[in-house]
């Protein structure tokens, strides 16, 4: 099967691409939306159903409250509305990944909607206009059984009910215009500023390689200038950021090809592989198909001014607002903030700089030599065994001359073998610099008379010398001094 | 109403039924008699009376966040059809993906 694709940079001079994204969120409420099963991630198939997510005859669901608080506090990030009164619907359809054959979900009364966020993507701004966040259950998992382990040619499918009835968030844009060839960047970033967004609202995991947070792209093309939007295709199977772009990449690119060719874009589900193409699923159903209907069994929410206003205190500082803010009062230029941000570092040099270092120093130490711990060792900074607030007492031996930058990584190592803080680590492994003048005074006379031609060289004036004694100096303080104290000292003794 | 068998053919499609021509037109007068009688009730509600979805008036029931127990996974594969590794086996999907 070849599929014509359209050069991309080409494809973006002929034509304008119209962006809209559907994010899933897995919330991480202890229990389902609507029974008390326990809401966790894999474990053995089928060990976690009840007649409520079974859908048995006779069985009645209940709302998770902590679900429903979520969702507010997701709606209120979002700079959403919150409906004063809305109800549950039930979206028929025939797949077995639902035993029920509908999935509670909400119509036209989301919890959510009419929001905005602003997010970054080089430096350029872009609001992103939200539609609506509505509360619904996820579905079971299907197993296809048969030549590929694909749906199309499966013999049978095996289902799995544990993540039926885990509560879901969906949060769908408005159509998103105007961002050129921006366009897969612009989604790409939206998506991290949502991961970003829930992990600082503790709702969610947020981990795409489990699927608690999915996104569906939605891209169609219109001629360049045009207003009437072209017809678009959906792409689902996007588990990670960097899918997310190159999903996109390459439905503009597949798409252009077609309208270029005088041909039509098929409005449908495509399917991404992670090999880099997209192929077709199922035509797009309308609304219609689903049958939507009012959920009989579930009374509707009604969250209270009063509610909502307590649910907005809880809000902790969003993290692009918190990003203007650090980066304002640390005065990082763009790129060495920029790194800050992609190394992980942003809330781990935040503590540090609250625990007394200064800011320069909490960068220096958490992309450098911590950084380098984290790499080797294969982890995120934050699971490295130190903290901010040893870091910033490594940082603060450093600056009363109890260590030196050599010595401080032996503390690291010390801190991160479990040997105690930074101050433990001094005494337990005798790491101090020597600071006591006479035992420094006297290894410089020993460095001296051990080497008499360099001596001489010095006090002829080729001081550039003096690195020759420094070394012999720090060699016998086993490194434990203060280089430019050992050089000041070796110069005032030859002069 | 009028309904006409091409609309019964339409819902008969969503509900994944299958019937004849003969069916769709036998069946598109009765469903107008079903839809005549449910119209009855839109002469009486005035604009004045909200649309009603659900026969108590209750909001915000919620259950607190905490797990109970489940059903024992043998329990419920023993009320499937079939099973197979743990799961549920269902005859091939069809009309998803090419």
């Amino acid at each position: 099967m070849s599929v014509e694709l359209y050069d991309f940079d080409q494809a973006m001079a002929e034509f304008d691409p119209v962006l809209g994204l559907e994010v899933h969120v897995e919330l991480n409420t202890v229990s389902k939306m609507f029974c008390s099963c326990a809401n966790v991630f894999g474990g053995e198939p089928n060990t976690r159903t009840c007649p409520v997510c079974l859908g048995l005859p006779g069985s009645l669901p209940v709302v998770n409250a902590k679900a429903i608080e979520s969702a507010i506090r997701i709606g209120l990030a979002l700079n959403c509305e919150i409906a004063p009164w809305c109800r549950f619907a039930r979206k028929n359809y025939f797949y077995p990944d639902m035993t029920k054959d509908f999935q509670t979900s909400q119509y036209d009364e989301p919890i959510a909607f009419n929001g905005w966020v602003e997010i970054d993507v080089d430096g350029e701004p872009f609001r992103i206009e939200i539609e609506r966040a509505h509360m619904e259950e996820d579905a079971g998992k299907s197993v296809h059984v048969g030549l590929s382990g694909r749906i199309g040619d499966a013999d049978y499918s095996l289902l799995d009910y544990n993540r039926a009835g885990t509560p879901l968030v969906e949060i769908v844009t408005k159509p998103i215009t105007g961002t050129g060839a921006k366009a897969p960047a612009v989604a790409k970033a939206y998506v991290a500023f949502l991961r970003d967004l829930m992990l600082a609202l503790g709702v969610s995991d947020v981990r795409m390689e489990q699927g608690s947070l999915r996104c569906d792209a939605n891209v169609s093309l219109m001629p360049k200038g045009a207003t009437q939007f072209g017809l678009r295709t959906e792409t689902k199977n996007v588990n990670s950021l960097r899918s997310i772009e190159a999903a996109l990449h390459y439905e503009i690119r597949r798409q252009a090809a077609l309208l270029a060719g005088g041909g039509k874009v098929h409005q449908e589900t495509r399917h991404w592989h992670e090999e880099g193409h997209t192929t077709p699923g199922r035509s797009k159903e309308t609304a219609e198909d689903y049958r939507y209907f009012p959920e009989p069994d579930l009374v509707p929410v009604a969250p209270s001014p009063e509610w909502i206003a307590e649910l907005r205190e809880t809000l902790p500082e969003l993290p692009d607002r918190k990003r203007k803010r650090l980066k304002a009062e640390w005065g990082f230029a763009d790129q060495e903030f920029a790194d800050i941000v992609n190394a992980g570092a942003l809330d781990l040099i935040e503590a540090t700089v609250a625990a007394g270092a200064s800011p320069a120093a909490g960068r220096k130490w958490w992309l450098t030599e911590l950084a380098r711990r984290a790499n080797e060792a294969g982890c995120e900074l934050a699971e490295l065994a130190i903290t901010p607030a040893q870091v910033a007492e490594l940082q603060a031996l450093v600056e009363a001359g109890t260590l030196n930058d050599k010595l401080a990584r032996q503390v690291i190592d010390g801190v991160l073998a479990g040997e105690g803080s930074p101050s433990d680590v001094v005494t337990g492994r005798g790491l101090a610099v020597v600071s006591d003048d006479s035992a420094l005074a006297a290894a410089v006379e020993r460095a001296i008379a051990a080497n008499p031609e360099v001596a001489e060289r010095i006090r002829s004036g080729k001081v550039q010398a003096v690195g020759a004694l420094i070394g012999a100096v720090m060699q016998e303080m086993r490194g434990q001094a203060d280089a430019a104290k050992v050089r000041e000292l070796v110069l005032a003794t030859l002069s | 109403m009028a309904l006409t068998p091409a609309d019964v053919a339409r819902l008969a499609e969503l509900a994944r039924i299958r019937l004849t021509e003969d069916e769709l037109s036998a069946l598109a007068p009765q469903l107008d008699v079903i839809l005549d009688a449910v119209a009855g009730v839109a002469e009486v509600a005035s604009a004045d009376v909200p649309l009603t979805s659900h026969a108590v008036p209750l909001t915000n029931v919620f259950r607190p966040d905490v797990v109970g127990p489940s059903l024992a996974a043998e329990a419920v594969l023993a009320a499937a059809p079939a099973a197979e590794d743990g799961r549920f086996r269902v005859p091939r999907i069809l009309g998803e993906e090419q």
